[in-house]
Parts: C-alpha cells; sequence; structure tokens
C-alpha cells in the first residue's frame, strides 16, 4: 500500500465525514428538540428513503470485506453466511415490522410494556437492548481499528488507537446534534455508496469473465489450491462435530437475531404507517439481497483473480480480500487505476463502519433515555427533558464503546457480531413474539424471557473457548471453558423462549384480556398508532 | 410531506374534526406517501356512522371495552385470520428450509457437491434457491397484504379510533 493510496483514501475519508457533518447541521437546523424528532426523525420518511436506511444501518464492513473474504479463503461455506443475514429478514417483514410500527413509539420495550406492569418489563427490555447494542458497537470499533490501520498502511497500535477514538468523536458528534434525521440520511448516502461501489467492483469482475458465471467459478477453484471442494461446503465447518453445531448455531442466531436488533427495530418508527413499514422492508430486501448475491460473485472474483493465498498473506481473516481485487481489478499496484479503486473501497469501508455506528448509538440511547432513565430515576428528582437525556446516554455510550473498543480490539469481528446477534434473537426476540401474539403472557413471563434468554447467552460466551482454552481466545492463559461452541444460540435461544413460557404459567397474575385485545387490534389495525 | 398533516391531526384529536370513518370503498387505504394529492385524511366527509365494528357509543364505555368490543367483531376477526393464514404456513415453511439447508450443508457436503451444470453444484444451486424464494415469499407477503388485508384494517382503525374517542371525552 503505497503513499498515493493513503492519500487519495484519506482524501475520500475526509470528503465523506465533511459531507456527512453538512447534512448533520443542515437537518438539525431548525430541530424542535421533541423526543418524536429526535429518536424517531418526526416519522416523516419515505418507505424508500427508509428502505436505503435500513440496507444501511445492516450491511456492515462486516459484510462488505467479511463475507468476501470468507469465499475468497473458503469458497462455499463463506456463502452460508450471506444466505442468513438474507434470510432473517422474512422473519422481520412477516412477524415484526407492521405489528411493531403500530404498538410502539420509540423503543422494543414501549411494545412489551403496553400490555404489562410497566416498570420491571422496561428495565429488563432496556437493559438487555443495551448490551445487543453495546456488543455490536464494540464489533464495529474494532473492525473500524483494524480495517483503517490495515487499509491505510499504518499497523501501528497509535492509527488504531486514533481511528477507534475519531470513530466514536464524530458519531457522538452526529447522533447527538443531528438525532434521527441526521443519523437516516447518513445511513442513506452510505448505503447508495456501498451499492455504487459493489456493482462497479462486480460489473468488472463480470467483464473480466466474459460475463461467464462458470468460468468464473473454474478459475477460483483452481486458484484456492482446493479444487472442486472449494465450490461444496465443508471447508471451515465441516471439519468436526464442534464445527458444525457451531454453525447450526449461528445459522439459527443470525435468522432469528435480526428481528430483535434494537437498531433495526427503531428504524420502524420513522416512517408514518404501518404499510410504509411494510414497504420499506420490501426495498431494503431487495437492496440487501442484491448486496449479498454482488459479495459471492466478488468473494469468488477474490479467489480466481488475486488467488486465496495472496489474500491469506495480506490479512489472515481475509478482510483485505475486496481491497486487493479493487487494485488489480484497476489495472494493478501502480496504475491510477488501481490506485482510484483501491481508494474508493477503503473509503466506502469506512463510510460504512461510521454509519453504522451511528445507527446503533441511537438506538441505545433511546433505550437508556426513553426506557432506563426513565423507570430509574427518582421520583423526587427534577424532571429532565428525555432529549437531554437521550443526548448525554449517546455521548456516555460513545466513551464506553471506545474504551471496550480498545480493550476488545484483537478479538474477531465476525464472532462478536454473531454474538450481538445470538443475544438478540435470545433475550430480544422470545419476548416480542410472546407479547404481540399470545393471549395468556404476563409481565412475569416477559421479564423472565428478557433475562432467560440474556444471562445463559451471556454466561455461555464466558464458559466458551472464545474467553479460555485455546490459544486464540480472551485469556489463552487460563482455560475454565465448559462450553465447547463458540456462538450460544442453539442453547440460549431456546431457553429465553422456555423461560418466558415458565413464567407465565407459575405467575399467580391473571392476565389482562383487555391489554391483549388492545395490542392485537393496535398491532393488526394501526388504531391509535403514534 | 403534508399531506400526512392531515392524519396526525386525526390521531391527536386536534382541530381536524371529526375525521372519515365510512366503510364504503371510498375510503383511501394507501399510507400518506402515495396519494400525495389527497387533502389530508381527516377533511374528506363529514364522519357517517362506523359501520365495519359495531357501534358503542353508549355512555360510560371505556377504552377497553372498545377494544375488546373491536378484537370480537366480524371484521377483525376476519383481517386477523387473513393475517395468520399466510403468515403461520410462511413462517413454518422458510424456517424449515433455511433450517433444512444449514443443516444438510454442514453435515452432508457430499450431496451438496454434486455437479449440477458445469461447476455449479447442488450447494450453489440452494443457495441460490433460498435468495429466490426470499424474494418470492416477499412477493407474496406485500401481494397478499395488499389485497386482503390493507383497506379492512385502515376502515377498522378509523373506527376504532373514533370509538376511542368518544369514550375518552365521556368519561373524563
Amino acid at each position: 500500500m503505497t503513499g498515493d493510496h493513503q492519500t487519495l483514501a484519506l482524501l475520500l475519508f475526509s470528503a465523506f465525514v465533511a459531507v456527512t457533518l453538512a447534512i448533520t447541521t443542515w437537518v438539525s437546523r431548525h430541530r424542535h428538540g421533541s423526543a418524536e424528532e429526535f429518536y424517531a426523525g418526526g416519522r416523516l420518511f419515505s418507505p424508500m428513503e427508509n428502505g436505503f436506511a435500513i440496507a444501511g444501518d445492516y450491511m456492515s464492513a462486516a459484510s462488505f470485506l467479511g463475507i468476501s473474504g470468507l469465499i475468497a479463503l473458503y469458497g462455499y461455506d463463506g456463502l452460508l453466511y450471506s444466505v442468513g443475514f438474507l434470510v432473517a429478514w422474512l422473519v422481520v417483514l412477516f412477524l415484526v415490522a407492521e405489528l411493531v410500527r403500530n404498538c410502539g413509539r420509540f423503543t422494543l420495550a414501549d411494545v412489551v410494556a403496553a400490555r404489562m406492569s410497566e416498570r420491571p418489563v422496561r428495565i429488563a427490555a432496556g437493559t438487555s437492548s443495551v448490551t445487543v447494542s453495546v456488543l455490536y458497537l464494540v464489533a464495529q470499533m474494532v473492525g473500524a481499528g483494524s480495517l483503517v490501520a490495515l487499509l491505510l498502511g499504518g499497523q501501528g497500535e497509535a492509527a488504531q488507537t486514533w481511528t477507534v477514538i475519531g470513530v466514536g468523536a464524530l458519531m457522538v458528534i452526529y447522533v447527538s446534534l443531528g438525532g434521527m434525521r441526521a443519523t437516516t440520511w447518513i445511513q442513506i448516502v452510505k448505503a447508495v455508496l456501498l451499492l455504487g461501489g459493489t456493482i462497479a467492483l462486480t460489473v468488472l469482475v463480470l467483464v473480466r469473465f466474459h460475463g461467464d458465471f462458470d468460468h468464473l467459478l473454474t478459475s477460483a477453484a483452481e486458484r484456492s489450491g482446493h479444487g472442486e471442494s472449494f465450490l461444496a461446503p465443508g471447508l471451515k465447518y465441516g471439519a468436526d462435530w464442534t464445527a458444525r453445531f457451531d454453525f447450526i448455531s449461528l445459522g439459527l442466531a443470525l435468522v432469528l437475531g435480526t428481528a430483535g436488533l434494537p437498531h433495526i427495530l427503531s428504524r420502524f418508527y420513522t416512517v408514518p404507517t404501518a404499510r410504509a413499514a411494510r414497504r420499506s422492508v420490501v426495498w431494503s430486501i431487495g437492496l440487501i439481497g442484491g448486496f449479498y448475491l454482488m459479495t459471492i460473485v466478488l468473494g469468488f472474483g477474490a479467489a480466481a483473480i488475486v488467488g486465496s493465498d495472496a489474500v491469506r498473506a495480506s490479512n489472515a481473516a481475509g478482510n483485505t480480500a475486496v481491497p486487493l481485487l479493487a487494485l488489480d481489478l484497476g489495472g494493478g499496484a501502480d496504475s491510477t487505476g488501481g490506485t482510484v479503486l483501491f481508494a474508493v473501497v477503503a473509503a466506502v469501508a469506512f463510510a460504512t463502519i461510521l454509519a453504522v455506528v451511528a445507527g446503533i448509538t441511537l438506538a441505545s440511547s433511546a433505550s437508556v433515555a426513553h426506557d432506563l432513565y426513565a423507570s430509574l430515576r427518582r421520583r423526587r428528582a427534577k424532571q429532565r427533558s428525555e432529549v437531554a437525556v437521550a443526548r448525554v446516554a449517546a455521548v456516555g455510550i460513545g466513551v464506553v464503546a471506545i474504551a471496550l473498543g480498545l480493550l476488545a480490539r484483537d478479538l474477531n469481528v465476525a464472532f462478536l457480531v454473531g454474538l450481538a446477534f445470538a443475544v438478540a434473537a435470545s433475550a430480544n426476540l422470545p419476548v416480542l413474539l410472546y407479547s404481540l401474539f399470545w393471549r395468556g403472557f404476563t409481565t412475569r413471563g416477559a421479564v423472565w424471557a428478557v433475562y432467560g434468554g440474556l444471562i445463559p447467552a451471556l454466561t455461555l460466551v464466558l464458559l466458551s473457548p472464545v474467553v479460555s482454552g485455546s490459544p486464540e481466545s480472551l485469556f489463552p492463559g487460563v482455560d475454565f471453558h465448559l462450553f465447547p461452541l463458540q456462538n450460544p444460540g442453539i442453547v440460549s435461544i431456546p431457553l429465553g423462549f422456555l423461560a418466558g413460557w415458565l413464567g407465565t404459567v407459575t405467575s399467580a397474575e391473571l392476565p389482562d384480556e383487555a391489554k391483549h385485545a388492545e395490542t392485537e387490534v393496535r398491532s393488526l389495525t394501526g388504531a391509535g398508532a403514534a | 410531506m403534508h399531506s400526512s398533516n392531515g392524519h396526525s391531526r386525526v390521531r391527536e384529536g386536534g382541530p381536524g374534526g371529526p375525521d372519515a370513518v365510512g366503510s364504503t370503498g371510498s375510503v383511501r387505504y394507501d399510507d400518506p406517501w402515495y396519494d400525495a394529492l389527497a387533502s389530508g385524511w381527516g377533511e374528506s366527509d363529514p364522519a357517517p356512522a362506523p359501520a365495519a365494528a359495531p357501534a358503542a357509543r353508549a355512555e360510560g364505555v371505556t377504552a377497553a371495552e372498545v377494544y375488546l368490543e373491536v378484537q370480537r367483531s366480524a371484521a377483525f376477526q376476519e383481517v386477523r385470520s387473513q393475517y395468520r393464514r399466510f403468515v403461520v404456513p410462511a413462517v413454518v415453511g422458510f424456517l424449515a428450509w433455511y433450517i433444512g439447508y444449514v443443516v444438510t450443508a454442514t453435515t452432508a457436503p457430499a450431496l451438496m457437491a454434486r455437479p449440477v451444470a458445469g461447476a455449479v453444484n447442488v450447494a450453489m444451486v440452494a443457495g441460490l434457491a433460498q435468495f429466490f424464494t426470499t424474494f418470492l415469499l416477499t412477493w407474496a407477503y406485500t401481494r397478499h397484504a395488499r389485497l386482503r388485508r390493507d383497506r379492512a384494517a385502515l376502515e377498522l382503525r378509523w373506527d376504532t379510533q373514533e370509538m376511542t374517542r368518544g369514550t375518552r371525552s365521556g368519561t373524563s
């Protein structure tokens, strides 16, 4: 990576930062400071805008660089990831998007608390939302640090530290000044940039192979050194039964976790009606599906053009496959085309991380202010405006995420993302589905469902080989791992559902028929929707 | 942008006045983004009596009773069963198809490696089929909702809001 690349990439980064800061100031020029405005952007986005924003929130750098890299290294097993990330949207579309838009105001807890005794449910749902957000946030910060350090050539610790701090500071500025409106526009700009960059690279790969997908696959298999088995599953997850169960666990977490991610749920509140929420999910399924189809071409293209060995030599996890592919497609390391394409890819990856981070920070500040602060503040305390609390919370979460991001610098990004999905699927999804669809669900059931998913998920991770007992774990020196899998989903997701059921059948409280009727009528018709 | 102003006025019970709750086919069921010319939900016709859901205008009716009554009404039962008739089989179907795919891919790689045409094997076809079925189900769901649910749900929405507003001003 020569100086030319770095200069150009830095220029493009700065342009993106300047443009997004301009957007932030522009949209917050006459803001009202109301909660409606800060958390939901006034609920006036169109389905297409929101669809792009959802896609922007969802397509992280882990997808863009990580999945293509996995395909370039392991062939078909990388593709398994992208299928899970896409199919998950059917859960969101069928069971969650419209109903949540109709029942809630700003957060997941709104939907649950409408039926239950409010305080304990809000605290539980708020806690799990913040936990999921922080895990996801740390994954993005770690990704930003290692990625930018890698792309800019400065592999040193200092570059990484400053990137994490810089990304964190920028996101706090975006979120606390601009609220949902600015965050949404940043997502839209980022989604357009990311899709544009991906389309350009895909077209170049296909042109290189004269549009012959079959030829692309055979060349990829040849250059990978694995031959035919590169195109079939098993290279990464087929070694033994532990690896297989690990992947099945991850697959479950991916498909069920998306519908429990707080920053995805909060996006449905930015459109005026449930029908608009449905249309925005349709837009985002189209965009996300198209994007993952293109990452397949990029992944196999990187294996065929750059070669798996060259990718592995540059970064063992495969994260640099796409930048290397761009360099080659543009005409090689010394050409202008290669330099420009490389810098564009680097800038797009950076924009991706920044936008995802802003979206999550906003969602978790909403959970802190709207759920936790509102339930926990002392009754006598001076009533503060919720939006002011949310702005402070955004700063606080930013600081926590920066600190954890610096501590967790050496953890695998894909693992952290998978963990966030597993916690979301175990703690948030059961309580959400039970409240929407189960007539007999009670307050105790809701509280148990949240903690019964959250605590096992986190405990199993602590006892997994990720934390101790293997050379790659967080504490390689000690060994207290009892649970063989890296991803807890296959155990903790059923536990979350089970705990919710158990809490409900053992509780003395009779379910409130009228509250259930209200939730059902409102969720399906939109009566009284905010 | 301004087309939804009338809409929000209805919601907040502001000066928009009585809103259109006619259960006739003339009610617009599109969301505000797709009929920008509509001058607002509230202005069109002055409220005729709600017909889709039973009228609950009696004095002293609480909001809880309104929701229970709407829930029991035939119109709502129809919306709910239409929703479930599509969603339940669809969720079972795609979850089984996805989990079956993941389990087969991890436990039976030999089966997945069988060639189909050229370099394309069973695994590649199954993976692309997952993408295809996702797009197909998305299309089928929106079509079903648009044709079978949206109109009835919107009528119920205005009727219910009208009834609860009556209770609120009646009881306070």
